[in-house]
């Protein structure tokens, strides 16, 4: 059952992810991300991890991407032409991106034993557990975080604020 | 237990309350139109049937019958997802709400379809989603008007998820669970006086809570993505029989979620506004059905309210409906958060 619902929420993540880079038109790339994050949140339930596969449903597919999906609309953005790219992207992305694939590869597979496994469906971090760790163990990155997205939303509002 | 027997029950209760849910919306269009009908001195429906009760299943069999038209500039695929996701995103959430106490039959709660750890991140998650069946509608259509209506609703309901959002906080804060059992057993001891409303010290939130979910709806005075005066009909100007019927059933819907969640939140769910007060009478089964009773009976209150407001309220201009999301609700709701969490820290 878990297989299953892995195997299906997978593929969907996949297939969103490719159909994001060859959809033409910015809206249909936008909806295509809302169904890779939705899909992901599926994904991290499977883990055992539901309160951040409602916080991924509930900041990323309903905040983040609803701006998006704003803003395009809101710039009217057109479809964009079908260009052929250049020819260093050609000459230097493929192999970058082959040479970046297999490092990654053998880097699993070497580390493998040492990362530790983590079956589906197996456990459930409640979100007690969850906010334990975050306020005790973890407070101090926590709270750091937080203020940089505080400098964020200041600078961001400096920048708003000049235009005037 | 039995799988089998789970399975059933489940579908059996997915069906019910299906059936319910979807003659609750009708209904609450027909009180809709009668109540604004009363309070502007007039009779509302009263041709079809005793009462005019059955002109919810006329309209419902006129807009089937209505040609479904297709502007030829539309694109295509979303203009018929958008209506499918509104209306789907507003049929969920009923899915995570307890009607009654936790009585079960063969195993299987018989008064909730699923009981979730995270119920109220649930709603919202589903909440959230379903701005996209407007935001997608308004687009698809290549129509002005349509485009400004869902862009308004879409900045209105990124603006007012937040107050929403914020103001549940303090009641989670009190249960420290999201569960929405939980949130209501935390209620249910002394009556209405241990209601989060007034013993957990949350009208402020609730005040917050109800101007949000009416601005989420899109309901009076918050209802400027369908502005007649200025925009036609907002977001579904070009849409027609049943996929306009898939918009107006997801909003009505959506009022009688939001009307669910205040209800289990802030006034104490299914439990009795008497407490112990009031004796055990009949069996067991009106002992399992009577919390049933006060939940609905609290929706209906809700409901009641919105339709109230409907009839006398004025719309809000845009800057006007901003500025006080933005300037007022939210800044409230932040300090709602701080002094709940203080006097419960306080408190031990």
């Amino acid at each position: 059952m878990h297989l299953a619902l892995f195997i299906i929420f997978g593929l969907m993540c996949l297939g969103g992810a490719v159909n994001l880079l060859l959809q033409r038109h910015p809206i249909n790339s936008a909806l295509s991300l809302i169904v890779v994050m939705s899909s992901l949140a599926v994904l991290y339930l499977l883990l055992g991890a539901e309160f951040l596969a409602l916080a991924q449903i509930i900041v990323y597919s309903g905040a983040i991407m609803v701006l998006f999906v704003f803003v395009i609309m809101l710039l009217n953005a057109g479809e964009e032409e079908r260009t052929h790219g250049s020819r260093a992207a050609y000459l230097a992305g493929i192999p970058g991106v082959m040479a970046l694939f297999a490092v990654l590869t053998s880097t699993f597979f070497t580390l493998r034993t040492s990362f530790g496994s983590a079956r589906l469906g197996g456990f459930l971090v409640t979100t007690q557990d969850l906010s334990r760790v975050l306020f005790r163990n973890l407070l101090l990155p926590f709270e750091v975080t937080s203020i940089l997205i505080l400098v964020a939303i200041l600078g961001a509002v400096v920048l708003a604020g000049k235009e005037r | 237990m039995n799988v089998l027997v789970f399975i059933l029950l489940s579908l059996l209760k997915v069906a019910v309350v299906t059936v319910i849910f979807l003659t609750a919306v009708a209904y609450t269009v027909l009180l809709e139109r009668k109540l604004v009908g009363r309070i502007q001195n007039r009779w509302g429906p009263s041709r079809v049937g005793p009462f005019g009760l059955l002109q919810p299943l006329a309209d419902g069999i006129k807009l089937f019958l209505k040609e479904d038209l297709m502007p030829d500039e539309v694109a295509r695929p979303l203009f018929i997802l958008a209506p499918i996701i509104a209306l789907s995103c507003a049929l969920i959430s009923i899915g995570v709400i307890p009607f009654g106490e936790n009585i079960r039959w063969h195993g299987v709660d018989m008064f909730q379809i699923a009981d979730l750890n995270i119920g109220l991140l649930v709603i919202l998650g589903v909440t959230s989603i379903g701005v996209y069946g407007i935001a997608l509608s308004g687009w698809s259509s290549n129509n002005k008007y349509s485009l400004l209506g869902s862009l308004r609703s879409t900045a209105q309901m990124i603006s007012y998820e937040l107050a929403l959002g914020l103001s549940v906080i303090g009641v989670v804060l009190r249960t420290g669970s999201l569960r929405l059992r939980d949130i209501v057993n935390v209620q249910n001891t002394h009556g209405i006086l241990s209601w989060n409303i007034f013993g957990g010290l949350q009208l402020i939130a609730f005040f917050i809570y109800l101007t949000a979910a009416f601005a989420e709806t899109n309901r009076t005075p918050f209802d400027l993505p369908e502005a007649e005066s200025e925009l036609t009909a907002g977001y579904h100007t070009e849409y027609s029989s049943m996929k306009f019927a898939m918009f107006f059933m997801a909003e009505y819907a959506n009022m009688i979620n939001v009307g669910c969640v205040a209800t289990l939140l802030f006034l104490g769910g299914w439990s009795s506004p008497f407490g112990n007060l009031l004796p055990a009478f009949g069996g067991p089964l009106v002992q399992a059905l009577l919390p049933v009773f006060w939940f609905v009976a609290k929706v209906f209150c809700f409901l009641f309210l919105y339709v109230w407001v409907r009839g006398t309220l004025p719309r809000f201009r845009y800057d006007q409906l901003m500025g006080f999301g933005w300037k007022f609700l939210l800044p409230l709701a932040i300090a709602n958060v701080m002094v709940s969490s203080l006097a419960l820290a306080f408190r031990g």
